[in-house]
């Protein structure tokens, strides 16, 4: 699957596209199959979402898993910091990114 | 300290304003990131993998308590209640919202400081001896002219735009504690014929092509120090290539040239900025050493210290260092607890910190490139007070250049350039390492570690080196032995084949072992790598 992130302008938090909006939570990430480039192009011209850009994934029983390590960090925190991440009661986490 | 003057207020200020707009327009959808993107960067605000990052200079690692206090304040309100020092003694705060900015900046502004040159092509912040002011071994306090060369270097209007990044370190003193050969230009103020003069090493650096910085002057009278920097940043801005990003530092260009055709053409170059007459006069020197002026210290104060609490003494003999004036010390904070995340600190630590300075070290604070915090000028007799202070909150680990002492860039967990997480390695050797008796057995020992070839952990400077690097999606690290960025400098060399997470922390361990087989008195873990060589390490590492 292909998935679509960036930053939000204000907070410059890791977002993603969920099919008509945008979303900090990766479950609510959608597929944007062969269509990424006409949402990125249109979504750059509303400039709400700084630098987004085309990830590859896979879809999962969890949801969304993006491929590289380094947007699995994005979408979940810093693995060091598990308090600051979105799942800060969840100890088990930052499994998911590795 | 320096005190900010007129220029300098009137500088700051009217840049924050100037940023203010530029955000709101930002805001407001009149421009876009590619346009806003070098406006922010010039004010230190980057982009990082989770939130925007601001970094926040601290000129010469200098501070005092009230601008302590306010980097916690900013923690505090705008971030996630700490603040991350770096290892160009900076500290990055990494949560920041871009609505914020703004008023960060007026916030610092308040108390003389600012993020202005902490990013984008140009001269960045002065780096210092954190010692600076307070070590035996040095010939003066080198502050006053880092000052001097920030005041030169702010808003450079010729070097706003250089062909890539440039730094800058000074330190008066033997022993190197600034890394100062590994710096686009390392000046030392030596002295001949009891005279001061100021040493030029020039297109060091570390990287993706790490070099160390060949002398190209040894003594530049210190009248005319600026001019001689001006000279060297000019033939570089006229001849560093802007074509690729990877050859434009000036380490590349003096390479290509050579030292020597280098030197001529700076000689050249400085015959004719000398004229231009904008070396300072020595009144404007004066007005700005004289706010250096050394603190009011009693030496008569007493030299002997109560070592009856054992935790004392073993703090005491690792942290605390030999201060020129005596009866009085210098007080190294590691901000390296074991299993912790090297450089980190609560708001509750830097206030904390910040009560301290202003209590029992003339309100004066360093940070450090090794990402720890100095109390330069604290009495003997107060070191167990300070001690008692810092162990309750978790700062008094005693480990100053021990294993676990261990630089780290934030890495994958927070920098869009990482390809591999840092701080979780530097975590895991520090509990492998936690016994205090093993690490204190291998003696003086420095660990970096980078989470890229950008090398902002200083890995080919460690003796022990970490490179963290992407092997088709995977992280993966490669060690590298036999670096300082000390007085004896030099750069280390890969082992060989890279390691998984697990597998780094163990080929550190064989090393380790291969060093205690192999040392002889009194060699560091350092000195015995140079004296045998890689073969036996790549020997027990790899089989």
């Amino acid at each position: 699957m292909k998935l679509l992130t960036g930053n939000d302008l204000k907070t410059g938090f890791v977002t993603w596209w969920t099919g008509s909006d945008w979303s900090l939570h990766i479950e609510d990430a959608a597929d944007v199959g062969e269509h990424g480039e006409a949402i990125l192009a249109a979504e750059e011209g509303a400039r709400r979402v700084n630098a987004p850009y085309i990830i590859a994934g896979e879809q999962t029983p969890e949801g969304p898993r993006p491929a590289h390590i380094k947007d699995r960090i994005r979408a979940l925190g810093p693995t060091v910091r598990p308090d600051l991440t979105l799942k800060p009661a969840d100890p088990a986490a930052g499994d998911w990114v590795i | 300290m320096y005190k900010y003057d007129e220029y300098d207020h009137a500088m700051v200020e009217a840049r924050v304003a100037e940023f203010s707009d530029q955000v709101r327009r930002r805001l407001a959808g009149e421009i876009t990131e590619d346009q806003f993107k070098p406006l922010r960067l010039m004010n230190g605000l980057y982009l990082q993998l989770h939130a925007y990052m601001l970094r926040v200079a601290v000129p010469y690692g200098t501070l005092d308590s009230r601008q302590m206090r306010m980097l916690a304040h900013i923690a505090r309100k705008y971030d996630r209640d700490y603040g991350h020092f770096t290892t160009r003694q900076n500290i990055q705060y990494n949560w920041i919202k871009l609505e914020d900015a703004p008023a960060i900046l007026e916030e610092l502004a308040s108390v003389e400081m600012h993020a202005i040159q902490t990013s984008g092509n140009c001269i960045r912040n002065i780096s210092s001896d954190q010692w600076a002011g307070a070590a035996a071994d040095e010939i003066t306090d080198p502050r006053p002219w880092a000052e001097l060369l920030r005041q030169w270097s702010s808003f450079h209007p010729e070097f706003s735009y250089l062909p890539r990044k440039f730094k800058i370190a000074v330190i008066a003193a033997d022993e190197d504690r600034a890394a100062m050969r590994l710096h686009d230009i390392g000046i030392q103020i030596v002295e001949k014929d009891g005279v001061h003069g100021a040493a030029f090493y020039v297109g060091g650096g570390m990287g993706r092509t790490p070099m160390i910085a060949p002398l190209i002057k040894d003594f530049v009278p210190l009248e005319d120090m600026l001019s001689y920097a001006e000279a060297c940043l000019r033939v570089y801005n006229r001849y560093g290539r802007r074509d690729n990003i990877y050859k434009a530092r000036i380490k590349i260009l003096i390479h290509e040239l050579g030292a020597d055709e280098y030197r001529r053409q700076v000689e050249e170059e400085w015959a004719h900025v000398k004229s231009l007459g904008i070396d300072p006069p020595n009144a404007e020197f004066d007005r700005i050493a004289a706010q250096f002026a050394p603190p009011a210290l009693d030496a008569s104060a007493p030299d002997e210290i109560d070592r009856s609490d054992p935790d004392f003494a073993v703090w005491l003999d690792q942290n605390v260092a030999a201060h020129k004036v005596p009866g009085h010390a210098i007080v190294n904070i590691s901000l390296k607890p074991v299993g912790g995340i090297p450089g980190d600190a609560s708001s509750a630590q830097i206030d904390l910190m910040a009560d301290l300075a202003e209590k029992y070290s003339h309100d004066e604070l360093r940070v450090t490139h090794a990402q720890n915090i100095v109390l330069p000028h604290v009495r003997k007799a107060d070191l167990y007070t300070i001690w008692q202070a810092l162990d309750a909150a978790g700062l008094a680990t005693p480990n100053l250049d021990l294993i676990s002492d261990i630089i780290a860039c934030p890495g994958l967990d927070y920098c869009s350039l990482a390809n591999a997480r840092s701080i979780p390695v530097a975590q895991k050797i520090a509990t492998r390492f936690s016994d205090l008796d093993r690490q204190k057995e291998l003696g003086e020992l420095k660990l970096k570690i980078s989470g890229c070839i950008n090398a902002c952990g200083h890995h080919h400077a460690g003796h022990i080196g970490i490179l963290g690097v992407d092997r088709k999606g995977t992280e993966n690290y490669q060690l590298l032995l036999g670096g300082s960025g000390a007085e004896d400098v030099s750069l280390g060399t890969i082992t060989g084949p890279g390691f998984d997470e697990d597998g780094i922390v163990d080929a550190i361990e064989r090393v380790t072992d291969k060093y205690l087989a192999e040392r002889t008195e009194g060699e560091r873990f350092v000195d015995t790598f140079r004296r045998v060589g890689m073969a036996p390490f790549k020997e027990a590492i790899y089989g």
